[in-house]
């Protein structure tokens, strides 16, 4: 909470020495006038307070504006602004605590809370008459006379986001292309999936580890579960852990976020309940490392070089990780299949693995893996939008080659715009 | 229901995720949500800690492969922890730990980049077929076109690096471009999969 | 033929010794290699340039010591070429250990700066450290209203009421420029467009002087990530960027203050030739290779 100066002065030599009565009457004047201060005058007041909801929120913010008062400027009276709120014109009003600082003809009052999370002053809450009062504070805490706001204001909250129409036709047109494939597909529809190399490889790479009697190493990236990349990880890994379950074979998954830790267990053990076989889950085989970046790679790499995999899968978001784990895991000779959706490490992958997922294919391997039709129906849709979107980026195209020509002719862009 | 339970907590949670997203007055549910997430990331934490210090411990104990490798494993955990309770994290001896051990591991580790990234081009750079051919010319441009030496002496004349900035800005940018809007694609369909329970690979299912 | 064989599958602890060599050499012994400066450096440097004398910028430090060797250099010609330009810096931070960084970084250029003669930098009135916030995009939208909100005090544990800085700092539409010296997430990515999604001030368009009323985003990031970031560069929604340690070095050179990035160019040129060198070798053994094969097989 931002500390304010001013209140009442304090006496100092310059003050009347008549004696001990002089000043306990000049300090009850003091306290009975705030705006009159011993040698100080007060500043101007603020004029033509106006509030309004803020816009596209919640409900819980009101946007206040000002004309500043005339003695706002560099050597001026004016040290900085002080506003009172009430839920009634004629109060009892609440002083705010927040400084705000000459010069400032505007403010949000969304309430405030303390470093401690405890709450100073409450939120605007929604549709609730609010009161305000603007004081310009002078120095020595000289205050002017107070302005008074035309009218209540009411904070509301907004159902819609106008500017975000587009995300949200997008959205709707990408959802039902995807959803009629899965329709389709599960109505029993034949539908081409283009074979991904990477993932008609899995099975090779499993049956290899079983047949040398060596470890599969899972790594679902480095990211936590916030993260889709992640997500898509560990749903690889139910496939992979129930196939490595089915071959009787092990598969070791060190994770660098706890959280992913757990949920990667609760799916390892789930696949080998599925497989039939849930007394050779080896909970110990999942294990968390560290959060540390580099360490991680250390421990990793360590793993690598003691239990020697034979089958490595990195996927998931990788950073500059990438390449010092696929280097480590070729030089033990494992298989390695890795995806990710990070541009920049791709090539790292593609250089040193055997396989690599590009960005779309590790979202899809799931679904591919699975052989389900309504999970390949998804991926068919999927490939539609990926047509709409490169129709968009035609006429784009196109649109911009004339504007070269005439700016005024044609505009889509704004259509394109996120707010 | 044991299946059904986690499914339409997914189904909620996602949804009120997407149309926060449209419409600003679901703010609040969402705040609290992801305040909930951080306070269940913040209990698996306690899960990792203990993951590891059993794991090790095991080690230790049953004399497995490696164990002696456990022991400053578990000193360092419990060192650098002790060392921030007792003198905080913003002086003493978590900071000297920190600067001079912490710091350069780290940076070790990733300074290996330098000598892995020399044995994959080593292994990967071959000119198997007519893309490899390519991938290696620009691979080759690139790497000198980067550096002082790509345009220093007789290399100057081959305007190396004028090269790579225009590989760099388009060819690699459209690439880069196509990428990121297959994968956003991508991201709807599995979030949509998930959400609507047909992806139950994470909770076992085929 | 055995030998053939042996370079074609070379085993890579040669490799890195021949590696180590490159780095470690030019490193005692430098050549001094001229740095011409690259496109997107110069834009970046440019840009800075565009800001007026007095404005205030922001430089958020979204990295950790392990890219220190990259970002660190940049970090520190950044804060020089500001502070030389008299504008004021507000620091902050997505990673945790950028408020370190960016005080190392400051220790350097005060150290710079007093070499020169020239005024030092006043904590409070002409830099401010608000420290590191996590949450990385939604730290982006909070800054757009409210700085106070975000961090309510300061590195030292300062109210940021308390800094004159601060007073004139209120939200993001009080900045000139965001730099955001970026070893991952968050950093650049986040910058880029979560700032555009909370209405931050519209980036001035190609070839605009005056660059009242607008922002400018500009980006260092470690030479792995930078080929990432042409995208947002040929879309203007990046005014400039310093790539790795080339990036780093061409800054040096456009600020005449050569630095650790500039004494980096000699071994990192030496390093790259080596590799290219290796690739030629290896494509070399791979086609011998291949042939006797073939000879083999008629």
């Amino acid at each position: 909470m931002p500390k304010r100066k001013g209140g009442i002065p304090t006496l100092t030599s310059k003050a009347p020495t008549a004696g001990l009565l002089s000043v306990m009457v000049a300090l009850f004047v003091f306290s009975l006038v705030p705006t009159v201060t011993w040698g100080q005058p007060a500043p101007r007041p603020p004029t033509n307070l106006q509030g309004e909801d803020f816009p596209l929120d919640d409900g819980r913010r009101i946007q206040l504006t000002w004309a500043l008062s005339p003695d706002d400027r560099e050597g001026g009276l004016v040290e900085e602004y002080i506003l009172l709120r009430s839920t009634k014109e004629e109060g009892p009003y609440t002083e705010l605590p927040y400084s705000i600082p000459l010069g400032s003809d505007s403010y949000v009052d969304s309430g405030e809370v303390d470093e401690n999370g405890v709450t100073v002053v409450e939120e605007p809450r929604n549709n609730i008459k609010f009161y305000y009062k603007i004081i310009a504070l002078g120095k020595g805490g000289v205050r002017s006379e107070e302005c008074l706001i035309d009218g209540p204001v009411v904070a509301t909250r907004q159902w819609f986001h106008p500017g975000r129409v587009n995300m949200l036709v997008a959205s709707i047109v990408l959802s039902l292309l995807i959803l009629f494939f899965i329709w389709q597909a599960s109505l029993g529809k034949e539908l081409y999936i283009r074979p991904l190399a990477g993932l008609e490889a899995v099975q090779e790479a499993i049956g290899r580890a079983t047949e040398m009697g060596k470890p599969v190493l899972f790594i679902p990236g480095i990211m936590d579960m916030d993260d889709i990349q992640t997500i898509a990880g560990v749903t690889i890994l139910g496939r992979v852990a129930r196939m490595v379950a089915e071959y009787d074979a092990d598969i070791l998954v060190p994770c660098s976020r706890s959280l992913v830790m757990t949920i990667a267990s609760e799916v390892v053990r789930e696949a080998y309940l599925d497989a039939g076989r849930p007394d050779a889950f080896k909970p110990d085989n999942i294990r968390y490392l560290t959060d540390d970046q580099f360490g991680y790679v250390a421990g990793v790499d360590g793993i690598m070089l003691r239990e020697r995999p034979a089958a490595n899968f990195y996927l998931g978001t990788f950073y500059a990780e990438s390449l010092i784990l696929a280097e480590t895991g070729a030089s033990v000779g494992a298989i390695q299949i890795a995806g990710t959706a990070m541009p920049s490490q791709l090539p790292f992958f593609v250089a040193a693995c055997d396989y690599t997922l590009i960005g779309e294919e590790l979202f899809a391997a799931s679904a591919y893996l699975s052989k389900e039709p309504k999970q390949l129906g998804s991926l068919v849709g999927q490939d539609w939008g990926k047509l709409i979107f490169l129709l968009f980026i035609i006429i784009g195209s196109i649109i911009a080659i004339f504007n070269q020509l005439n700016p005024d002719l044609i505009s889509i862009k704004s259509w394109f715009e996120i707010q | 229901m044991k299946k059904q339970f986690p499914l339409a907590i997914v189904f909620i949670a996602g949804m009120i995720f997407i149309v926060q997203f449209f419409s600003p007055a679901f703010t609040p549910i969402q705040e609290r949500f992801t305040h909930w997430y951080i306070v269940v990331a913040v209990f698996a934490f306690v899960l990792g800690l203990a993951n590891l210090t059993r794991l090790n411990l095991q080690k230790i104990h049953r004399q497995q492969e490696g164990w002696i490798y456990s022991i400053p494993l578990l000193i360092g955990l419990a060192g650098m922890a002790l060392c921030s309770f007792i003198f905080g994290i913003e002086e003493g001896p978590f900071v000297w730990l920190f600067n001079n051990m912490m710091l350069p591991m780290s940076a070790t580790m990733f300074s290996l980049l330098a000598f892995f990234v020399a044995s994959a081009s080593y292994r990967a750079f071959r000119a198997r077929h007519k893309e490899a051919v390519m991938l290696l010319v620009a691979a080759v441009i690139v790497m000198l076109g980067q550096v002082p030496i790509g345009s220093a002496g007789f290399m100057e004349h081959l305007r190396l690096s004028d090269i790579t900035q225009w590989i760099m800005a388009y060819p690699n940018m459209a690439g880069q471009r196509a990428i990121m809007i297959g994968a956003a694609l991508g991201v709807v369909a599995i979030s949509l999969r998930i959400l609507l329970g047909i992806e139950r690979a994470y909770l076992g299912e085929d | 033929m055995g030998l053939v064989k042996t370079m074609s599958s070379l085993d890579r602890r040669i490799i890195f010794l021949v590696v180590a060599l490159a780095v470690i050499i030019p490193l005692l012994l430098p050549i001094g290699l001229p740095i011409k400066p690259t496109a997107p450096v110069k834009a970046f440097y440019d840009s800075t340039e565009l800001i007026p004398e007095g404005s205030y910028v922001l430089i958020s430090f979204d990295y950790d010591p392990a890219t220190m060797p990259e970002l660190q250099p940049m970090a520190i010609s950044l804060l020089y070429h500001c502070f030389s330009k008299k504008l004021k810096v507000v620091m902050m931070a997505l990673w945790p250990q950028g408020p370190q960084m960016a005080d190392l970084a400051m220790e350097v250029v005060n150290q710079q700066l007093q070499a020169e003669g020239k005024p030092l930098p006043e904590y409070g009135k002409d830099y401010v450290n608000l420290g590191y916030k996590s949450g990385g995009g939604l730290v982006i939208i909070g800054l757009a209203t409210n700085f106070g909100a975000i961090f309510p005090l300061d590195t030292n544990g300062i109210r940021i009421s308390e800094l004159p800085l601060m007073d004139k700092v209120k939200s993001a539409h009080d900045l000139q420029a965001v730099f955001s010296l970026s070893a991952g997430d968050p950093g650049i990515p986040a910058w880029v467009m979560v700032s555009r999604m909370a209405g931050y001030p519209t980036p001035p368009q190609p070839g605009e002087t005056d660059i009242t009323g607008k922002m400018l985003i500009l980006g260092g990031a470690t030479a792995v990530s930078a080929p990432q970031f042409y995208p947002y560069l040929n879309t203007n929604q990046m005014q400039g960027l310093l790539g790795g340690m080339r990036g780093a070095a061409d800054y040096e050179t456009l600020l005449a203050l050569p630095g650790t990035a500039s004494e980096g160019m000699d071994p990192q040129s030496i390093a790259h030739l080596v590799i290219v060198i290796f690739i030629i070798m290896a494509n070399i053994f791979f086609f011998l290779e291949k042939r006797q094969e073939e000879r083999k097989a008629t």
